[in-house]
């Protein structure tokens, strides 16, 4: 696969001249594949907020690069805008940023502003609702009188509006509930699948990228620590858990059990996959 | 044992507005803590938990129905302070609920609206400080911390009242686990060595471990109420509203439904561990599994 | 961007600057500004520039962090100094049509920018090494014979503590939203007037919503910890003279009646 997105030795540091001066981002490099549904994953100060807001220009580079479809994106400063429509950005918490009388005008902002009218952004406001998992009748609504959750799924729909060929979402399910959480990050699934657009979904939960994401990044203290499939990178568990994050808790499971002496593959990040492992084992055993 | 809440047919309405009609948060709810007890209280988005926090110290008066706190009711407006120096409350927003610029000058908020001497207000905000062990942060300037240790100021911000109890309406749900995991062991070191009674309202399934006794809200109705063990056994009924049990418990379950011989009640992931290889080694002795320790 | 605003920030420290009673700070900075408007001569501006440095030293306040706060001022100052360059009658120095440079006006526009430069720093010399706390615990104390006439001193200065104490929150939510908009291809920088204004809508609105959620929740907070208005209130700290206030004071009231009486 093509990447899509490039970082080469990205750094960034904040309050350059200040007492406050630090560098969140230090010489990171990675890559975000065409297609993939990629998790980004870190503890908090980990760098991936300053990362991901370089992904679209929002922020500049103190030093490196980032390229998009093998092109600088800050070759030409006055285009950075059209960046922006190419990689949507979700910021954490994003229903804070909603400002509109309905959840109509709010979704068509994005769309707006890259300059649609008539029925092609009436066609998009309305496809990126059904996306988020809005009903139709919200619409018309205020997006003040939703409940928390909808109105999250508002500011994710007024991303994909604007047709971004990668999706970025920073911690989609952060504060929601186990069902709130899993019914929005099934609904990305759902884009994912049936758009073919790139996702990278950054987040510190390892259960939720593990069972989302194709591939995974993990970032620890501005940089990238490993990448790899979630199997490849479960396999280094204690590793994870050294750099101070936690591992599905599957994982742990496996790994506890192999310190009691079984033979567990130490990869397994499912429930599903650790029980077939040890039923499996038990079959052999049993035999 | 005495109880430190008591609640009888609780209810509670939020009046509506042009827009949205009355809705009813709490309904008939009647429940007792016992004084030095850990209890946490689960449930959905909207199930009720945070209303029931809200009036356990008065910041919400019932609609219907009684609550009282050591023995004070709450619509005693008399009682007010007294009630609320008992009970220290810890809400979600760790931002919106710093007062001072100085860590020290926030926790001494308390202490200081309550009237106690300069000298006593000193003492209580280093011991707070200790309790949640943010002593070297004294000087700092709450914005430039992390969530969890917000959390910490917070929490020591309601220790200097000398509180009875400590109510956490999910204090931890915008923290990352790093985070969580220091609130947690905060808060259980503090009902552990100071016996402060501990009132937990999350959905992370997981936090439940920690507690002696769960209970589980759902549409302002109290629909479970035992041990975490007790609780967790229910798993159908938790998935049908809203909540999952934590992973540990669902692999033993599955496992059990495969013909495996394990209880279906560890929730720790030691407990877990342990019972999967206590099962292997009692059913199968044969082909060397497990291999030996 | 907005972060580097300082507007109002204290930098922690425990220089003697630090040490120094609040309201002895606010009484120098008071003295300073009185000297700085009855300043006449260039001897007297070069004393006021001096006593700057030297409080800054002293402060360890570096020259670098005290400039970048005249920024957002750099406007008003350029824009005053223009006014008083071109309209201050006097003997003409210099004409180009209706534009006409006095020598007095070349003072004027020159006594102006120091003026204001000198008042912006010394005031945020105060506000770098004295906290918000200190800043408005210093305040009430100074306003508190004005409670006597039923002024509510304490209500003020706890809404001035909480406003310094939201400043940077506010900051970095408006960074925020500026940055999730401008995901969503808003346009703050370009555009006529009008335009401009419009554009602030989508920061606006969700800013004050947003603030709004915030007071509430921190009103919920501040009475579950026991807030009751400023009755029966003790504190943590509590103010005290010191000789070393006595000193500066000193100081500062001399330089004040010194350039009055001179100059």
């Amino acid at each position: 696969m093509e990447d899509i997105i490039q970082v080469e030795n990205l750094t960034h540091t904040y309050g350059i001249g200040t007492p406050f001066e630090r560098s969140a981002v230090k010489n990171m490099s990675l890559s975000v594949r065409r297609g993939e549904l990629l998790g980004l994953i870190g503890h908090t100060g980990s760098g991936k907020s300053t990362l991901i807001q370089h992904l679209n220009g929002l922020l500049k580079p103190t030093s490196g690069r980032v390229l998009l479809d093998g092109r600088d994106i800050w070759a030409e400063p006055k285009k950075i805008r059209d960046v922006r429509f190419r990689v949507g950005l979700v910021f954490q918490y994003p229903e804070y940023q909603l400002f509109e009388e309905t959840v109509y005008k709010d979704i068509s902002f994005g769309p707006k502003n890259k300059g649609l009218t008539g029925d092609a952004l009436d066609r998009r406001v309305r496809e990126s609702a059904r996306f988020a998992g809005l009903d139709e009748d919200k619409l018309g609504k205020s997006p003040f009188a939703l409940s928390g959750g909808q109105k999250r799924r508002v500011a994710i729909a007024g991303v994909i509006a604007m047709e971004p060929e990668v999706l970025v979402l920073d911690e989609p399910g952060a504060g929601l509930d186990p069902r709130g959480r899993e019914e929005l990050l099934e609904h990305i699934r759902a884009y994912h699948t049936e758009r073919g657009n790139t996702v990278v979904l950054v987040s510190h939960s390892m259960e939720e990228v593990a069972r989302y994401a194709d591939r995974i990044v993990v970032l620890s203290h501005g940089s990238t620590l490993m990448s790899g499939t979630p199997r490849e990178v479960f396999a280094r568990g204690s590793e994870l858990t050294r750099a101070g994050l936690d591992v599905p808790q599957a994982t742990r499971i496996a790994m506890e059990l192999r310190k009691r002496g079984m033979d567990v593959d130490p990869a397994v990040y499912t429930v599903e996959e650790l029980r077939d492992a040890l039923l499996a084992m038990r079959k052999g055993g049993a035999r | 044992m005495s109880k430190i809440f008591q609640t009888d047919n609780l209810t509670y309405t939020y009046p509506g507005d042009e827009e949205m009609p009355p809705t009813v948060a709490l309904d008939g709810v009647t429940l007792d803590i016992e004084r030095g007890s850990f209890v946490v209280v689960l449930g959905h988005n909207g199930s009720g938990k945070s209303t029931l926090a809200k009036t356990f110290n008065a910041v919400l008066l019932p609609s219907g129905g009684t609550v009282y706190v050591d023995g004070m009711d709450t619509a005693d407006e008399a009682l007010l302070l007294e009630i609320r120096r008992r009970i220290g409350m810890v809400f979600q927003n760790p931002d919106n609920q710093i007062v001072a610029n100085v860590v020290e000058e926030d926790v001494a908020f308390a202490p200081e609206n309550l009237g106690v001497p300069t000298e006593e207000i000193r003492r209580r905000v280093d011991d707070a400080l200790e309790a949640v062990g943010m002593t070297e942060f004294t000087l700092h300037a709450p914005h430039l911390l992390s969530g969890g240790q917000k959390q910490r100021i917070a929490i020591a911000g309601v220790l200097a009242m000398l509180p009875e109890c400590i109510v956490l309406d999910e204090a931890t749900a915008m923290l990352d686990p790093m985070g969580r995991r220091e609130v947690l062991n905060v808060i259980e070191g503090l009902h552990r060595e100071k016996n402060i009674t501990v009132v937990l309202i999350t959905h992370h399934m997981n936090e439940a471990q920690h507690a002696d006794r769960v209970v589980v809200m759902n549409d302002g109705h109290l629909v479970m109420d035992g041990t975490p063990k007790a609780v967790f056994a229910r798993a159908r009924e938790l998935r049908d509203i809203g909540l999952a049990v934590p992973d540990t418990v669902a692999l033993l379950r599955e496992l059990k439904a495969a013909g495996m011989d394990v209880p279906v009640d560890a929730i720790t992931v030691g407990d877990c561990a342990d019972a999967i290889v206590r099962a292997f080694s009692g059913s199968t002795s044969a082909a060397g599994q497990p291999k030996s320790r | 961007m907005l972060k580097d605003i300082t507007l109002g920030q204290y930098f922690p420290g425990t220089t003697l600057a630090h040490r120094l009673d609040p309201r002895t700070k606010i009484l120098a900075v008071v003295c300073y500004i009185v000297a700085i408007f009855n300043c006449h001569s260039a001897w007297a501006y070069g004393l006021m520039v001096l006593t700057l440095v030297v409080s800054a030293r002293v402060s360890k306040v570096s020259a670098k962090a005290l400039l970048r706060g005249l920024k957002p001022v750099l406007f008003i100052i350029a824009f005053t100094a223009v006014l008083n360059l071109f309209y201050t009658p006097g003997t003409t120095l210099w004409r180009w049509g209706v534009l006409n440079v006095t020598h007095e006006g070349v003072v004027m526009a020159a006594s102006m920018i120091a003026r204001i430069a000198l008042l912006i720093t010394g005031t945020f010399l105060l506000t770098y090494t004295t906290s918000p706390i200190q800043l408005t615990d210093g305040l009430e104390n100074l306003m508190g014979p004005l409670k006597r006439l039923h002024a509510p001193v304490h209500e003020l200065a706890m809404m001035m503590s909480i406003a310094l104490r939201f400043i940077p929150t506010l900051i970095e939510e408006t960074d925020k939203i500026m940055s999730a908009q401008k995901a969503r291809g808003a346009d703050f920088e370009s555009g006529g007037l009008v335009q401009r204004a419009k554009a602030l809508i989508p920061l606006l609105v969700p800013l004050f919503i947003s603030a709004f959620r915030r007071a509430d929740e921190l009103a919920t907070a501040m009475e579950c910890r026991c807030y009751h208005g400023g009755e029966g209130r003790t504190k943590l700290h509590v103010l005290h003279y010191q000789t070393r206030d006595y000193a500066v004071l000193a100081f500062y009231l001399a330089l004040a009646v010194g350039v009055i009486v001179l100059d």
